[in-house]
């Protein structure tokens, strides 16, 4: 009797990416996700006869920088045309990269230490996206579709990674992290939701030491969650089958997010024949080295360095610390971080700042490093609290210029000196039973003075200001 | 000899999405295997190491740069439509996923 | 009147564009019910064309060095809102949203396009007869085919319709009709015409070239055409060749090849021809030197195999879902079966199963690979002979026009009426075929000229020494 421990699941990811240019691939036509309908479309990207295609030259530079990031070998490659009929594909012929990609024989270092080995990284054009009517919007039992190609054309880098991962954790670690690598290269927005990210998942099951089993791939995982949960099940589902004496076949499988379970989408018997050959339309691409050392010279440097760089700045990192600096690092924050720290503010109020009030904001770029040091300096300096501090910051992030002018606009303007010491001389003298007591050495009192203080100035007042204020007529 | 069959062509024209007739069937079956016949004097030879041409010259590396272009008119795009619903392209129901 | 003189007297302010056009659109309301040349007349495009062009001539601008020159089009050209159908019903209506280079390279240059031209369906066939919209018939004899593809762009230069007409050649659809219509026809060398707007056949072998009465008619149309197009990938990155300015730099001293493949098969007559057309260039000064190249026989299989393979996959797109027929059907395959299968013609649905067929698991390498080779082969077979002579002479055609009909069930017979074209078109390169001396039914020869890629130059002046002897004699 085998228990289900001696099971292994052997995964290889397919990751599509859109990449972030301002035109699709092989045209002039806007790269923009939500359009209206077949608004961004013309005689290239509709297939129409007699138009051909021309190579976006920022396309190869991101494909590039894909490979170059993910240590791949650059090579020489060529075009292919992939045949079958879509809707959804104008010309109903998919142009891909084929037996020459652009990038080859890469890797990837996860943060638990497995490499996982990149196969190949090869540019590609989207297809178009179709909507089904009737059927609950699903593809089956729909009656009827309707096809927008505003995202035919957009140009694709497909990174196919080696069966190297070994459970549904490191899969979703793996995904992370090569999110976090794309978006790191300019190359993709990241934005899973959207679409601009897509998975598939090959899975098969082995007992420890036999050759490869039957895989099956599931298509179209558009969420960390969804991949980590598809694979969970698939590899249950195919040790449960070959334990009851049962078969893999080799199919294609859908997940249902809502069901939590894959079903077969298409059994691969049916041989797709996708007649691939030469693109006649593309000639053959062979970045020279000037090209290649302009792409390299334009990347920075990748998350796995980045955050290393960042956990320096913390003696002994707590597991929650590494998730702020995870999350952080993915958003590409980590400026903000570094320069409070060198101006002398705690990194681990930086970090925690950082993480909780910038996260959430699409565009940072109001905020700038030296608005956002200074915020946190005179948070250090008492001259805000912690939830001044916190609208200040918000108050940056949508538009007001440095910090303490945003700080002056709230009326955040800390009661200092000698207002500061009239304020607590006039209610000393109208509370004199609570002063004495406090000078007795009751310091439980000194939260009563504060806190009148505060009521005093409508919280302008800093209590630590206020508390050594107080320690200074004890 | 080619060897093509009626089963052949049958799978190509499904392939293609052509619909043949059993008579058409047999004719094409015929003529495309006249064809390939005729072809057998490039399949006997020995060609191994020869590097095959896709194309004729050896353009490389033809690229434009990354600059918006006006696309169609909307209400020309659709006009040519052969159906069209809600600014979309319309066709009946599908019946498979996309590969 | 020829393109130039039309051009001259249009730009001197002697003769109106206008006035020309009436000409050409009485010529052919003469002659298009009887020989089904022009699928579609653009009267009213062509008048503001023409009008716009004497506008600028009364504005005292120069329209251009087409000016008020009447174009035929082959119908597998895109045009602005001007049906365009591939002679194809599948196309049947279609209006395309956008105009292809080389038209707008013409009007550019003061041309007035008049209309689209019949064609094989899909330029897929040698006599006109695929047309979905009944055969074009040879002005010179209306019981014979104008050849093909390009058969109605071929027929209305010979039938005094136009002075120009554009054309496409796959695997000789311009030389072949050019041939069999007595006219000049150019088969440019690949990428030097952009492709963009030209409905592909086959991508890899397609090149857009002039239709003319002469030789200088034909290197001027070439020369507005030629050159750089970005929209094209595989554009060639140079501009126009300047053929005018050599036209009348003679073949002394160069060494010219006479093809034993190039005869092999050929009428009596035409075999003749082509020996007497070597000798007129001997005794213009160049040295011919008898050759054989091997190679050449091998083109036919070749071709039926690379050329139907990509066509396979071009004509993929008519599936009944953006543009154009659609037949319907319960499910969106069915629809585009019903399509296909209604709206593509016999020699179009052979060509996509052979294709098909070419490029299909199993059979890829013993066909379409096989068949790349030997177009290695073929271009190495032209480079070396290219070391010892500058240019090469053969038949265009091995026949003079054929009776209608004669062709049509066999397959295999009609393809070989491209024997002689198709290497050039394998290997890239430039040829033309000039009317030279008459064969069976006094019916016009063509003789035709190969070089190397950018050769047209040469091509053209060794071109224009038989025309001169020829319109001598």
């Amino acid at each position: 009797m085998t228990s289900a421990s001696d099971w292994e699941m052997v995964v290889g990811l397919e990751v599509h990416t859109e990449l972030r240019t301002a035109t699709k691939m092989f045209c002039g036509c806007a790269n923009i996700f939500g359009a209206e309908p077949n608004t961004n479309v013309c005689p290239v990207c509709l297939g129409l006869p007699g138009s051909l295609p021309v190579l976006n030259a920022r396309a190869v530079d991101l494909a590039m920088a894909i490979g170059v990031a993910l240590h791949c070998t650059i090579k020489a490659s060529t075009f292919h045309r992939k045949n079958y009929f879509y809707p959804d594909m104008p010309k109903d012929y998919q142009i891909s990269q084929y037996d020459l990609p652009i990038n080859a024989n890469g890797f990837l270092d996860l943060s638990d230490g497995t490499r996982v080995s990149i196969e190949r990284a090869h540019l590609e054009e989207d297809t178009g996206k179709s909507t089904h009517l009737g059927g609950g919007g699903r593809i089956h039992g729909a009656d009827r579709s309707l096809v927008d190609y505003n995202r035919s054309g957009v140009p694709l880098v497909e990174i196919v990674s080696g069966p190297d991962i070994r459970s549904a954790a490191q899969a979703r670690r793996y995904a992370s992290e090569l999110r976090a690598v794309l978006i790191a290269t300019g190359a993709s927005d990241g934005r899973m939701e959207e679409g601009s990210m897509r998975i598939d998942a090959n899975v098969s099951v082995r007992r420890s030491g036999e050759d490869f089993g039957t895989r099956c791939e599931i298509k179209n995982l558009n969420s960390l969650r969804s991949l980590y949960h598809a694979i969970e099940f698939e590899s249950r589902r195919q040790v449960a089958l070959i334990e009851g004496g049962g078969v893999v076949r080799q199919e294609t499988r859908h997940w249902d997010e809502n069901v939590g379970a894959t079903s077969t989408m298409r059994v691969k018997e049916e041989a797709e024949d996708y007649r691939y050959f030469r693109e006649p339309d593309l000639v053959d691409l062979n970045p020279d080295d000037a090209w290649r050392a302009r792409v390299v010279a334009g990347l920075g440097p990748m998350p796995a360095e980045r955050r290393a760089a960042l956990l320096e700045l913390f003696v002994s990192p707590t597991p929650a610390q590494r998730d702020a600096v995870d999350a952080v690092i993915d958003l590409g924050l980590e400026r903000y971080v570094h320069a409070a720290s060198r101006a002398g503010v705690d990194a681990m109020m930086a970090l925690s700042r950082v993480a909780n009030e910038l996260a959430g904001v699409d565009d940072v770029s109001r905020l700038t490093v030296d608005a956002f040091t200074e915020t946190l300096a005179m948070e250090s300096r008492g001259e805000l609290s912690a939830t001044q501090a916190k609208t200040v910051l918000a108050d940056l992030l949508a538009g007001a210029g440095d910090a303490r002018s945003a700080a002056a606009a709230r009326g955040f303007e800390q009661l200092t000196g000698d207002s500061l010491k009239e304020t607590v001389a006039s209610l000393i003298e109208s509370n004199p039973d609570e002063w004495s007591r406090y000078r007795d050495g009751d310091d439980k009192l000194a939260q009563f003075f504060v806190g009148l203080v505060m009521r005093e100035t409508r919280g302008r007042a800093n209590g630590r200001a206020v508390v050594s204020e107080l320690e200074a007529r004890r | 000899m080619s060897g093509l069959t009626r089963a052949d062509v049958a799978h190509v024209a499904r392939l293609a999405r052509l619909h043949l007739t059993e008579s058409e069937l047999d004719l094409f079956t015929g003529q495309l295997a006249q064809v390939l016949d005729h072809a057998a004097d490039m399949r006997s030879l020995d060609l191994a190491g020869v590097e095959p041409t896709a194309h004729p010259f050896g353009l490389v590396n033809v690229v434009r740069d990354d600059v918006v272009r006006p696309s169609l008119d909307h209400d020309v795009v659709l006009a040519m439509a052969p159906d069209a619903q809600d600014g979309r392209f319309a066709v009946p129901r599908i019946m498979g996923d996309a590969p | 009147m020829s393109a130039i003189d039309i051009a001259n007297r249009v730009r001197q302010g002697e003769r109106t564009a206008q006035s020309i056009l009436d000409d050409s659109l009485r010529a052919i309301d003469e002659r298009n019910g009887d020989l089904n040349v022009f699928l579609h007349i653009d009267e009213r495009g062509a008048r503001a064309a023409a009008e716009l062009v004497d506008e600028r001539v009364g504005r005292g601008e120069d329209p251009g060095r087409l000016a008020g020159v009447p174009v035929a089009l082959k119908d597998n050209l895109c045009q602005f809102g001007v049906p365009t159908t591939c002679s194809s019903r599948i196309l049947d209506g279609w209006r395309p949203p956008y105009t292809a280079t080389v038209i707008d390279r013409i009007v550019a240059a003061g041309a007035v396009p008049v209309g689209k031209t019949n064609l094989d369906e899909f330029a897929m066939g040698s006599s006109t007869e695929t047309s979905a919209f009944g055969p074009t018939r040879n002005p010179l004899d209306p019981s014979r085919v104008p050849g093909g593809s390009s058969g109605g762009s071929a027929a209305s230069v010979a039938a005094g319709m136009t002075p120009l007409a554009l054309g496409s050649d796959t695997g000789g659809s311009i030389r072949q009709p050019a041939a069999l219509c007595g006219i000049v026809g150019v088969k440019p060398t690949y990428g030097m015409v952009s492709r963009y707007g030209l409905i592909a056949f086959a991508s890899s072998l397609d090149q857009i070239g002039p239709f003319a009465v002469d030789v200088a008619d034909a290197a001027l149309l070439l020369e507005v055409i030629a050159g750089h197009d970005p929209m094209d990938s595989t554009s060639l990155p140079e501009p126009a060749p300047n053929l005018l300015a050599h036209l009348d730099d003679g073949v002394g001293g160069r060494r010219v090849g006479l093809v034993r493949e190039l005869l092999d098969g050929a009428d009596s007559a035409i075999v003749a021809a082509v020996e007497r057309a070597s000798s007129v260039l001997a005794d213009a000064g160049a040295t011919v030197i008898e050759l054989s190249i091997p190679e050449l026989r091998l083109g036919l299989s070749a071709y039926y195999l690379i050329a139907p393979a990509e066509a396979s996959s071009n004509l993929a797109r008519y599936d009944g879902v953006r543009y154009g027929l659609r037949v319907d059907g319960d499910d969106v395959a069915a629809m585009n079966e019903a399509t296909r299968t209604a709206g593509f013609g016999a020699e179009v649905k052979r060509r996509i199963m052979l294709g098909t067929y070419a490029l299909s698991a199993g059979y890829y390498d013993e066909y379409y690979g096989q068949a790349l080779k030997v177009r290695t082969q073929m271009i190495g077979a032209f480079r070396r002979t290219y070391q010892a002579v500058d240019c090469l002479i053969g038949a265009t055609t091995p026949s003079v026009a054929f009776p209608f009909g004669s062709k049509t069930n066999d397959p295999m017979a009609m393809y070989l009426s491209d024997v002689f074209t198709i290497p050039t078109n394998l290997a890239g390169e430039a040829a033309l075929s000039v009317p030279f001396g008459r064969g069976e039914a006094d019916l016009p020869i063509g003789v035709q000229l190969l070089g190397p890629g950018r050769s047209e130059p040469l091509l053209f002046a060794a071109a224009r020494v038989l025309e001169r002897e020829e319109r001598a004699s």
